[in-house]
C-alpha cells in the first residue's frame, strides 16, 4: 500500500483500542422511555491490531463481537473508550468527519442475501464506493467495477446482473469487492463465511487469504467457529459476556490455552476425525451465557467455570501475562490453566441431574403403554 | 414394547424421489435414494444447502405438500408414502419424534412450554391431565433442565435457545418414538451448547434405544455421534458407509472434496482445496453424474450415464456411485494420483486440471464458467 505511513507515530499499529466500552439503553414502554437498565454488549477493551495482521475474535452469541466490530468501524458512537486509527483519534468524529476515514477501512458482513440491495445491478453497488467518495465516474468506474470482479473471481460480464442472479458465495465475493474498492488498509469481516456452504467456504476463505497477500491488507475476522478462526489468524481474541478474556498468536492459544473458557470453547467443537472424537470428551462447561443486561460479578465467567473459586466471584481478573508467556499472551483469570492441564469435569449431562434422570427412567418404563 | 425379534431394519427407504412444481419448472429435489435405518442405530444425513438431505426425510413422515412422490418408505413393514393421513399421524410423534433446527419457530409462543408437551402426549395417549403433566415434568427433567417441576409451567421466550431445543427434544421423546429424526438439531446454537445437547442425545439413546437419524452439513457432528453415513449432493445419494470409512477410507471425489475443504489442525494458515464451482441447478440436473462439472476426475462416462451406488469389494455397508475404480479410497497423495490416472485412462482431463495446484480464485472461475 502507497499511502501507508506517514500519519501516525506507531506505522505497525493500524487500529488501536483503548477501554473501548458500548452500553446499550434498555428503555421501558410508555411515553417517558425511561432506562431501565444497560446492555454491557462491550466493557472496557483494549486491544491493538497490526498492519498486515489477521486477528481473529472468537465468542459465542451475545459476546459482544459484531458490536465490537461495529465500534472499530464507528458505525456507533462509543460509550466510552479512544479508537485510533494509524495513530489518529476517531472515536469522537461526527459522521462527516469521518468519511475521509472511512476509505482506509470496510467492513465484510455475514449475509450475503440481506447485505446486497436487492432491486440494484451489481455493477451499480459494486461502484457504491466510488460514487459516495467521487472518485471515478462513468466509463472509469465501470472499468475499475470490473476489474474488481475479476479481483474477486466474478466473471466481468455480469455487471448488469441482479443479486438473485448470483449463489450465496458469489453474493459474499460481491460483498468482498464492494469492501476492497477503495483499496482500504483494513478490513473487518463479521462471520463472512459462516452462512456459505463446506465446499465454497473454502473457496471464499482462499479469496480473502489471496487477496491480503496481494493488497497487503489488515484482517479482523470475527466468527464462533474456532476451526476457521485457527486457519486464518496470526492472533486470536477471544470474548466473553463483552469481555477480553484471551489474547495470543495464534500457535500459543492453541497449544496453551489458559482460560478455561477458550480450553472449554476448543474442547466443545466436533472434530470431523471418528477416533480424536472418541477420545475427546465433550461439554466440559454447563449452561449459557448469562444476560449481559447483569453480567454477573467478579469474573463474568464464574457462573459456569468449573474452576472456580470465592475470588472470581469477589474480584474482576485483569487481563495480563501469566506464567512465563510470551509478551504477546495475556489472560483475564485468577486460576489460569498450566501447560496440558485440562478443565475438571462437570458438565456430563447425567452428572447434571442424575436424580431427574433415574426418575425419569423409571417412570418411563411404567407409562409406557 | 421393543421385542427381541423385531426385524433389525426400523425403516427402509427405496428409490425415492420427489420433485416439486414451481413456476420455473420442476425442482427434482431427491432423485432415487434408498437407505435404512437400523433399530438403535444412528443414520447421519450429510449434504450442502439443496441436496435433498431434509426433503428427504420430511417426505418420508409426509410433510411435504404439494410435493410429487414416488418410491417406498417401509416403517415397521408399513409403506409410509400411502398411507392415510390418519395413518400418519398415529405414526409422527409416538412412533417418529422429529427434532427442527429452529427450535424458537418450533414451539408456539402463545402456550406454556409444559401445556406443549402435554399436548403431544394427549393427542396419542388418552392419559388424565395430571398424569400428563408429570410425565411433561420428568421428560423436561430427562433432558436435563432444573427445576423441572417449576419451569414446566414457563413459556418458551423464558428458556434460552439451548433449553428450548432440549424442550423440543423431551417433546419428541414424549411418547418413546423408535425413531428420531433430528434435522440440523445444533445449527442455531453455540459451540459450547451444542456439545451438551449432542451429548444429551447420545446419553438418551444409550438409555431409551431409538434410532436416530442425524441430518447435518458438519462432519464434526456426524463424526461424533453416527454409526452409518450417507453423503447427498444434488438430490442423489453420492457415498454410503460406516462412521470410520467415510473419513479415512472415502472413496467418492465429492466426500473427499467436503473433507479437504474443511481447516485441518496442524495445518494452519496453508491454502484450503476447495471443490470448485458450485452445486447444479435441481431445475435442470446434469444428465450424467451430478457432481462431474466440478470433479477434478471427470471423463466423459460421468458426462452422460449417472453412476449407479456400487458396493466396495470387501465391505458390506460402504458404497459409492462413482465410475472411479472402486478400490481406490482414501485421500492420500497416491491414491489421488491413482485416481488422476485413472480418470485419464478414461479420457478425462485430470491431469491437466490439478497440475495448476492454484484450486482457489482460478478454479472459482472455472467453475462459474461451467455453470
Amino acid at each position: 500500500m502507497k499511502e501507508a505511513p506517514a500519519t501516525g507515530p506507531a506505522p505497525e499499529t493500524v487500529l488501536s483500542l483503548h477501554g473501548v466500552t458500548k452500553h446499550f439503553p434498555v428503555r421501558a414502554g410508555g411515553l417517558r422511555r425511561r432506562v431501565e437498565a444497560v446492555v454491557h454488549a462491550v466493557d472496557d477493551i483494549t486491544l491493538d491490531v497490526g498492519r498486515g495482521e489477521t486477528l481473529g475474535l472468537v465468542g459465542e452469541t451475545g459476546s459482544g463481537k459484531s458490536t465490537l466490530a461495529r465500534c472499530m468501524m464507528r458505525l456507533v458512537d462509543l460509550t466510552a473508550g479512544t479508537l485510533l486509527l494509524d495513530g489518529e483519534d476517531i472515536s469522537k468524529l461526527s459522521a462527516r468527519q469521518l468519511r475521509p476515514y472511512r476509505r482506509r477501512m470496510q467492513m465484510i458482513f455475514q449475509d450475503p442475501y440481506g447485505s446486497l440491495n436487492p432491486r440494484r445491478r451489481v455493477g451499480s453497488i459494486i461502484g457504491d464506493p466510488f460514487a459516495i467518495h467521487d472518485v471515478a465516474d462513468g466509463a472509469e468506474r465501470k472499468r475499475a467495477v470490473q476489474e474488481l470482479m475479476e479481483l474477486v473471481g466474478l466473471n466481468p460480464e455480469h455487471y448488469n446482473r441482479f443479486p438473485a442472479e448470483f449463489s450465496g458465495g458469489q453474493r459474499q465475493r460481491i460483498g468482498v469487492a464492494r469492501a476492497l474498492a477503495l483499496r482500504p488498509e483494513l478490513v473487518v469481516a463479521d462471520e463472512p463465511v459462516s452462512a456459505l456452504d463446506v465446499s465454497i467456504r473454502a473457496q471464499v476463505i482462499n479469496l480473502l487469504a489471496d487477496l491480503q497477500d496481494e493488497l497487503n491488507l489488515t484482517y479482523v475476522f470475527i466468527t464462533h467457529d474456532l476451526s476457521v478462526v485457527r486457519h486464518v489468524s496470526n492472533r486470536v481474541a477471544v470474548m466473553y459476556l463483552g469481555q477480553l478474556v484471551e489474547v495470543a498468536g495464534r500457535e500459543d492459544l492453541y497449544a496453551r490455552p489458559r482460560h478455561p473458557y477458550t480450553k472449554a470453547l476448543q474442547s466443545a467443537i466436533p472434530v470431523p476425525d471418528p477416533d480424536e472424537a472418541d477420545r475427546t470428551t465433550r461439554a466440559a462447561i454447563l449452561g449459557e451465557p448469562p444476560s449481559p443486561i447483569r453480567p454477573p460479578a467478579g469474573c463474568r465467567f464464574h457462573p459456569r467455570c468449573p474452576k472456580a473459586q470465592s475470588l472470581c466471584v469477589a474480584e474482576e481478573p485483569r487481563l495480563e501475562v501469566k506464567f512465563a508467556d510470551a509478551a504477546d499472551h495475556v489472560t483475564a483469570c485468577h486460576f489460569p490453566l498450566a501447560d496440558g492441564e485440562q478443565l475438571p469435569a462437570a458438565g456430563s449431562v447425567a452428572a447434571a441431574a442424575p436424580a431427574a434422570v433415574a426418575a425419569g427412567a423409571t417412570d418411563r418404563a411404567e407409562a409406557a403403554p | 414394547m421393543c421385542g427381541q425379534d423385531e426385524p433389525k431394519l426400523l425403516l427402509e427407504v427405496q428409490d425415492l424421489t420427489v420433485s416439486f412444481p414451481t413456476s420455473d419448472g420442476l425442482v427434482q429435489a431427491v432423485r432415487g435414494v434408498s437407505f435404512a435405518v437400523e433399530r438403535g442405530k444412528t443414520l447421519g444425513i450429510v449434504g450442502e444447502s439443496g441436496s435433498g438431505k431434509s426433503v428427504a426425510t420430511q417426505t418420508v413422515v409426509g410433510l411435504t405438500r404439494g410435493a410429487r412422490i414416488s418410491g417406498r418408505a417401509l416403517f415397521e413393514g408399513r409403506d409410509l408414502l400411502t398411507a392415510s393421513r390418519a395413518e400418519l399421524q398415529k405414526v409422527r410423534g409416538k412412533k417418529i419424534g422429529m427434532v427442527f433446527q429452529d427450535p424458537l419457530s418450533s414451539l408456539h409462543p402463545y402456550y406454556r412450554v409444559g401445556w406443549q408437551i402435554m399436548e403431544a402426549v394427549r393427542a396419542h395417549d388418552r392419559v388424565p391431565k395430571a398424569q400428563a403433566h408429570r410425565r411433561a415434568v420428568d421428560l423436561l427433567s430427562l433432558v436435563g433442565i432444573p427445576h423441572a417441576a417449576e419451569r414446566v409451567d414457563d413459556y418458551p421466550h423464558q428458556f434460552s435457545g439451548g433449553m428450548r431445543q432440549r424442550a423440543m427434544i423431551a417433546m419428541a421423546l414424549a411418547l418413546d418414538p423408535s425413531l428420531l429424526i433430528a434435522d440440523e438439531p445444533t445449527t442455531a446454537l453455540d459451540v459450547t451448547v451444542q456439545a451438551q445437547v449432542l451429548e444429551l442425545t447420545k446419553h438418551l439413546q444409550d438409555m431409551l434405544g431409538m434410532a436416530i437419524i442425524m441430518i447435518t452439513h458438519d462432519l464434526g457432528i456426524i463424526a461424533d455421534t453416527a454409526d452409518q453415513v450417507m453423503i447427498m449432493y444434488a438430490g442423489k445419494v453420492m457415498e454410503t458407509a460406516g462412521r470410520r470409512d467415510v473419513y479415512y477410507r472415502p472413496h467418492h471425489p465429492y466426500t473427499s472434496g467436503l473433507l479437504n475443504s474443511l481447516p485441518q489442525s496442524g495445518h494452519e494458515g496453508e491454502r484450503l482445496v476447495p471443490v470448485r464451482g458450485q452445486p447444479p441447478s435441481l431445475i435442470d440436473p446434469p444428465p450424467g453424474c451430478a457432481f462431474w462439472p466440478r470433479c477434478t476426475f471427470a471423463m466423459p462416462k460421468c458426462r452422460t450415464d449417472p453412476p449407479p451406488l456400487r458396493p466396495l469389494p470387501g465391505s458390506d455397508d460402504h458404497a459409492s456411485a462413482c465410475w472411479l475404480p472402486l478400490e481406490l479410497t482414501g485421500r492420500t497423495g497416491d491414491v489421488v494420483e491413482a485416481r488422476q490416472r485413472a480418470s485419464a485412462a478414461g479420457g478425462g482431463l485430470a491431469l491437466s486440471l490439478n497440475v495448476a495446484g492454484g484450486a482457489g480464485s482460478s478454479a472459482g472461475l472455472g467453475g462459474e464458467a461451467a455453470q
